[in-house]
């Protein structure tokens, strides 16, 4: 499965965010980390604002801080906000879907993607902030 | 949003024959089904010899919540691993440590009986659960659930 650009700054962002709860972080510091545009940052961090999961601080030394919970907001909640991943509703059809390969192939594809749905939301920020520190732990060279 | 209230620290210690009718209303609040025969039979296998292990916690004197392991070997060609097929935390009582505390707790009595691995099953709708799980650091792991509903 592969993130839409989007969907992957948004997860960097939410996740530089909520590992330095103490202090804002610029859009310029975090797309500098991430090798990302700043245009294309900031666009996608007016989003996660709107959906009340990062908060914009302005003036001298403002930034943005993450201000939702990490312990219940999952990466299926990020990723909802840019794109849809999971079963396709049941109204969608693509061509050949009527056949019988068609529904055979359906039935895995559908399968594939329930699978998917389970693991990105019971995987909450905090989660993943754990996985970061261990991954730092284990190969020191990562940033 | 509102924080998560203040973590608990449960003494968690091995169950007792007292314990049984704590840990079957907890399963009933849960599961909406009393099963007492079920939890008598669990105990007389895992409560009582080194098969398993049944853990509860307590705070204040409160029955705060239950585990059940046991170490299965060669089941599907795996290697003894520990496995958890029971957990239990009162719905007002979850996110402050007792299912952490629990759990490792579990692994503790696994590591001293010399496995490396800790295993369980879910539901895939089981979110709160899993979402418990993976943040005790389990991911998914090399075997995959397969079923097929038998014709009549």
């Amino acid at each position: 499965m592969n993130l839409q650009m989007a969907t992957r700054h948004a997860l960097f962002a939410i996740l530089e965010l909520a590992a330095q709860p103490d202090r804002q972080v610029s859009a310029a510091e975090i797309a500098e980390k991430y090798d990302i545009s700043l245009n294309h940052l900031s666009k996608v961090l007016r989003t996660l604002g709107r959906r009340g999961l990062v908060e914009a601080v302005r003036g001298v030394g403002g930034g943005y801080r993450f201000v939702g919970n990490a312990r219940r907001v999952t990466l299926l909640d990020i990723i909802n906000a840019f794109e849809e991943v999971g079963p396709s509703p049941g109204s969608h059809r693509d061509p050949g879907d009527d056949t019988a390969e068609g529904q055979a192939l359906r039935t895995v594809m559908e399968e594939i993607d329930i699978l998917t749905e389970a693991t990105l939301s019971s995987i909450t920020v905090e989660t993943m902030l754990k996985m970061i520190r261990r991954s730092r732990r284990e190969t020191p060279s990562a940033a | 949003m509102a924080d998560d209230p203040d973590p608990l620290t449960p003494t968690i210690r091995p169950a007792t024959p007292a314990d049984l009718d704590f840990i079957i209303a907890l399963d009933r609040d849960m599961t909406g089904i009393e099963k007492p025969e079920y939890w008598r039979g669990i105990y007389d296998r895992f409560g009582k010899g080194s098969e398993g292990c049944i853990l509860v916690a307590y705070t204040d004197d409160r029955f705060v919540g239950f585990i059940v392991g046991e170490v299965r070997a060669w089941e599907f060609g795996s290697p003894p691993c520990g496995w958890v097929f029971a957990l239990g935390v009162p719905a007002d009582l979850r996110v402050q440590g007792v299912g952490t505390a629990l759990f490792e707790g579990l692994c503790d009595r696994f590591r001293a009986a010399g496995v490396k691995t800790i295993r369980t099953m879910l539901a895939r709708d089981a979110r709160l659960l899993m979402s418990f799980f993976r943040s005790q650091g389990m991911m998914g792991g090399p075997f995959i659930q397969l079923e097929k509903e038998l014709a009549g």
